[in-house]
């Protein structure tokens, strides 16, 4: 489980939300002729020039006024967003980098996030020599996030159906298909942790550790389990049948409230993207270390899932990133083959061999293999979002 | 920063010194080895004295005052280098404790004002014999050392009941500190009877206390753990800038600072405890946490998010909300999508108006300690903070931020100690000697 949750995934749908993403920076640099500088007051929003090269964009926008400002590059029907900035506070600065071919825009500072905002047309001319721009940029980002929402709804769906075979062999005290059930289920959850984790009040009650816990805070879910069926060698009271039941019944009904949540949320790519990221942060802190399941070790399980929905992310993204850079789609394939080649040495049937087996060498590779991917995989947002 | 130390000497945070050398101690580091130039050492070390005699026309200039009101570096300005260490106490008898603690205080008084330790020093005694001080400090400066020595909860009482005659002397504040959520304490770095709390602007100088301090308690107290930091995280003078954490971010833009008199007087000194705990009036409490980050995962965090996991801009440090990094947190500025302060960031949770007003001495030092076996930095922050009472100043705030903090993913605290830190001490007296008398 993670306490915290820099992740949010709104329920709100929201058609502009699929493609308002852009890149946002602070650093002025774009191909071509520099950044377009944009100063944003209460009354007024200034360009720099009207007219730029297409291609790779980037408006350097100033918030001279003292309400939060955001700012806008549409298409010429002043409706479809093809970038956006927001919450730039009063003083702040910040960068909007956007991958847009030659045509007519609109641009629009928007002081107070209220009303149409302040608007101006803009011409892009064609793109310098060398850049390929897709037109159908927002459609690729469409599709991808309509291919990750199916994906979360199609684990938490298989997640509620092994919840409940779960909680039935433990609540029947048939300890042996439970201990078998446990990691298969979880990797369920942990294919999809910064979409379940976003769920701030059902992260802890299904996911914390016993680390995790505040003084007096009650434990529930599944590291709870997992130490009543992996108790340690002395000093422990094992759990009672009422309270084995009441527990499996608790997490059913948590995991369902889960799924419910599920079924409405949309996503936008540099979601997804940095979903990715976290996901192999969660390996790198949790898995590799074997913290995560210090009862059970199966931390093996838990970090072939979180790859794999770390790969899922990149995969449905991956349209995106042969426009804006190819040479990381590249690296990023190679490291997740490589990653997954290394992980499969450490396969036994359809598990994994548990963490305590692993040698200090083992683990060490494993730790750099993540971390190879890890790097390139924290530049996808940026490229995805353009 | 000397004259805003001078200012502030009321407060018992840095009372310049007097000249060092004057009567009965040693003199300075400095004017031995002007004195061992001109005993004739050849052309060369004459050279060298003669240089250094120069430099020594300002010798009080870094001497941090030991004698006052409250002990100093609590709100000595910060320095930039610590070194701390906590010791389990193995002498049994009172008598024994109260001992390692007077011989404590002469060697503070002597280390503070940059002399060597004990009578002989380093190089004064029998040649046949060790030297009492162990060296490696000659010719460095006082470089404004201070030395903070705090009492742990054991030291007043363990499993077998009160220890060195202390029953009933325990300050109800200093409590055994609960689980937090995602505490990974270890053992071999947490707690600890006694702890040292040694700050200098040189490195060698604060190892060098701690080293001479470690060595006089052989017998009757031994080294716990100790911990090595460098640059300062935050600022306790408004002279001071304020300096940046391993995340690259201005932290504790918003700290106590020595000028603020009134509320070091409500947040940090203690003041009117009677009875038994009347000791501890001109004390205060140092929560130290060490807190290793997970530098190589932030790292590969976009700077968007880096920036919304502390409400800062990362540059300038100004708040999300707008204007320069002194500029009051605007929390309920709208943003889209909530406000534009995110509420789980790092400066919504531990801001004092998210704390019933409450506020901290923050003191901590950024650590590097080699790395961790895995390819990565074993690094972070020593957190130290001193305040009033950890029951209502640090308690609250360290759940509320382990729960709601987006800044938590990227920590794990691994060493933890509260210690209760007794009054300044008065000539002719010793640490804790109000404990004890």
């Amino acid at each position: 489980m993670k306490i915290a949750r820099p992740l949010r995934f709104t329920a709100v749908l929201s058609v502009a939300a699929l493609s308002v993403t852009g890149c946002t920076g602070t650093t002025p640099e774009a191909e071509g002729e520099g950044p377009i500088q944009v100063t944003s007051s209460e009354d007024s929003c200034t360009l720099s020039t009207a007219t730029a090269p297409g291609g790779t964009v980037t408006f350097n926008v100033k918030n001279e006024g003292n309400r939060v400002t955001e700012f806008y590059l549409l298409a010429e029907d002043g409706l479809r967003v093809i970038g956006e900035v927001e919450n730039i506070g009063p003083g702040l600065t910040r960068d909007l980098i956007v991958v847009a071919p030659e045509g007519k825009y609109v641009t629009a500072c928007k002081p107070g996030m209220v009303g149409d905002g302040i608007r101006a047309d803009m011409v892009l001319s064609a793109a310098p020599e060398g850049q390929n721009i897709s037109t159908d940029r927002a459609e690729k980002q469409r599709q991808a996030v309509t291919l990750y929402a199916a994906y979360v709804k199609d684990q938490t769906g298989q997640l509620v159906t092994g919840t409940g075979e779960f909680a039935k062999a433990f609540t029947d005290g048939d300890t042996a298909t439970a201990k078998e059930l446990y990691p298969v289920v979880r990797m369920h959850w942990e294919r999809i942790e910064p979409v379940a984790e976003s769920f701030g009040d059902l992260d802890p009650i299904l996911d914390a550790r016993e680390a995790d816990l505040e003084e007096g805070q009650e434990w529930t879910g599944w590291h709870r389990a997992e130490k009543d069926l992996w108790p340690p060698a002395t000093g422990y009271k094992p759990m009672s049948a009422a309270e084995r039941s009441e527990l499996a019944a608790k997490m059913v009904a948590d995991t369902g409230e889960l799924y419910n949540r599920t079924r409405e949320l949309t996503y936008t790519p540099d979601k997804l993207a940095n979903g990715a990221k976290e996901l192999l942060d969660e390996v790198a802190t949790g898995k590799v270390t074997g913290e995560e399941e210090i009862w059970s070790h199966t931390d093996l399980w838990d970090f072939q899932a979180n790859i794999d929905g770390a790969r899922i992310a990149y995969e449905d993204l991956k349209p995106l990133l042969s426009d804006s850079d190819a040479e990381l789609d590249a690296s990023l394939q190679q490291k997740f083959d490589e990653l997954q080649k290394l992980l499969d040495q450490h396969k036994v049937g359809e598990g994994f061999v548990f963490y305590d087996k692993l040698s200090r060498a083992q683990v060490q590779e494993l730790s750099a293999a993540v971390d190879a991917l890890a790097e390139p995989l924290s530049r996808l947002t940026a490229a995805v979002v353009k | 920063m000397r004259s805003k130390a001078s200012a502030t000497a009321g407060t018992g945070g840095d009372h310049v010194a007097p000249e060092a050398g004057s009567g009965r101690a040693l003199p300075s580091r400095r004017s031995l080895l002007v004195a061992a130039g001109a005993g004739g050492l050849g052309v060369a070390a004459g050279a060298l004295g003669h240089a250094k005699l120069g430099a020594a026309q300002e010798p009080a200039g870094d001497v941090v005052a030991f004698h006052g009101p409250h002990q100093p570096g609590i709100a000595t300005p910060a320095q930039d280098r610590m070194h701390v260490a906590a010791f389990d106490v193995t002498a049994e008898g009172r008598r024994e404790l109260i001992a390692l603690l007077t011989e404590w205080t002469a060697a503070i008084e002597q280390l503070m004002r940059g002399a060597d330790v004990g009578e002989s020093g380093a190089t004064g005694g029998s040649y046949d014999a060790p030297p009492e001080d162990t060296g490696e400090a000659l010719g460095l400066s006082a470089s404004h050392l201070s030395i903070t020595v705090g009492f742990g909860r054991s030291l007043f009482a363990d499993a077998h009941g009160p220890r060195f005659g202390l029953e009933g002397r325990i300050p109800a504040a200093l409590i055994a500190l609960p689980h937090f959520p995602g505490d990974a304490l270890e053992d071999t770095r947490s707690g600890g009877d006694l702890v040292v709390q040694a700050c200098a602007d040189d490195p060698q100088v604060a190892v060098h206390a701690v080293r001479n301090l470690a060595r006089i308690a052989f017998g009757r107290a031994r080294v716990r753990w100790s911990q090595i930091g460098f640059g300062r995280t935050s600022s306790t003078s408004t002279a001071q800038a304020t300096p940046r954490n391993l995340f690259g971010f201005k932290d504790g833009t918003a700290n106590l600072k020595a000028e603020e008199q009134k509320a070091l007087d409500e947040h940090v000194w203690v003041g009117g405890a009677t009875g038994a705990e009347a000791w501890m009036n001109g004390g205060t409490y140092m929560v130290a946490r060490r807190i290793r980050m997970h530098i190589e995962t932030w790292d590969r965090t976009s700077l968007r998010e880096q920036e919304n996991i502390f409400g800062r801009t990362k540059r300038e440090g100004a708040p999300l909300s707008g204007g320069t990094e002194f500029s009051k947190p605007d929390f309920a500025m709208a943003g889209r999508g909530g406000p534009i302060m995110p509420v789980d960031s790092h400066v919504a949770l531990a801001h004092p108006s998210a704390n019933g007003g409450v506020q901290m001495l923050r003191r901590g030092f950024n650590y590097t300690d080699g790395s961790d076996g895995l390819g990565r930095l074993d690094a972070g922050l020593f957190f130290i903070a001193f305040v009033v009472d950890p029951r209502t100043h640090y308690v609250p705030m360290q759940n509320a931020m382990a729960r709601n903090d987006a800044l938590v993913e990227y920590l794990k605290h691994t060493g933890s100690g509260l210690f209760a830190v007794p009054p300044g001490v008065r000539e002719g007296q010793y640490l804790g000697q109000g404990l004890f008398g």
